[in-house]
């Protein structure tokens, strides 16, 4: 058995999502922030994971599987809005983007 | 430091290393390429968790049918010249990274293989079928809600993605 505990998974999980949340607050390329949203979700994910083996429930993996759910429902829309986007404005910068008619 | 903890530690930098390649990156299909690798090694770190369901669905779903759907959107935007990027595809340049991450990832499989590592190396596994037993039974409110999330996800992304 090896010596890892959860904390460690804990960590690891937290500094995934704030790589993510950076990359969401930095980039100005909607791709990029779609996939910074999915690096967040990944870390959400891997603190149940690590929860879960904790406490050995498998509530912590259900949890993942909700979570896949939303990261596939949320990619599909998300980028099915980045398609009517570019297929309008010719561009993917988000600030370039900000501007809203009426 | 055991066995199991060494290959937590080398999938932990192999996730955060891709992670950051990820998130900094300038091309989209090569920030794809690594956010595919930094999946992968946190479906290595589910499975050191003992947590081999999420490890399979976390391959199979997250690093094989979400991210093809990315893979899929930026072809479909068509950035950039192809013929200049087909001149480009077989410098070393472009897939060292990901190649050289991925082979990390290998190495640890199959170490973790030929080291006879226990089977759940660092906690009590939680098996599929007590996943599934909790799935329908307290929670199948829950897996009900997820599916009609992918229906509504199904109808926007049909009546946002058609054409004019």
């Amino acid at each position: 058995m090896g010596t890892v505990t959860m904390e460690q998974g804990l960590l690891l999980a937290s500094a995934l999502f704030a790589l993510g949340l950076l990359g969401l607050l930095l980039r100005r390329n909607v791709l990029f922030v779609l996939m910074s949203l999915e690096v967040m979700l990944n870390a959400a994910a891997l603190a149940f994971i690590a929860a879960g083996s904790r406490w050995v429930q498998p509530d912590g993996q259900i949890m993942f599987v909700l979570i896949v759910t939303l990261a596939a429902s949320e990619a599909a829309v998300g980028l099915a809005l980045v398609l009517q986007v570019y297929r309008r404005y010719v561009t993917l910068d988000t600030d370039s983007l900000s501007g809203m008619k009426g | 430091m055991t066995t199991p903890d060494l290959a937590f530690y080398v999938a932990a930098t192999v996730a955060l290393v891709a992670t950051v390649l990820t998130v900094t990156g300038r091309n989209p299909v090569h920030a794809l390429l690594y956010l595919i690798v930094s999946l992968l090694a946190v479906a290595v770190i589910f499975f050191l968790f003992g947590a081999p369901f999420a490890a399979l669905l976390e391959v199979i779903v997250y690093a094989g049918a979400i991210m093809v759907l990315f893979v899929f959107v930026v072809m479909m935007l068509n950035l950039g010249d192809v013929a200049q990027q087909e001149a480009r595809l077989l410098a070393p340049r472009i897939w060292i990274g990901p190649a050289l991450l991925s082979l990390a990832l290998l190495g640890l499989m199959v170490w973790l293989l030929w080291s006879g590592a226990p089977q759940t190396p660092l906690g009590a596994e939680v098996t599929v079928k007590q996943v599934g037993i909790a799935m329908y039974g307290p929670y199948l409110l829950a897996v009900e809600l997820a599916s009609m999330l992918l229906l509504g996800a199904l109808v926007a992304a049909y009546h946002l993605g058609r054409g004019e």
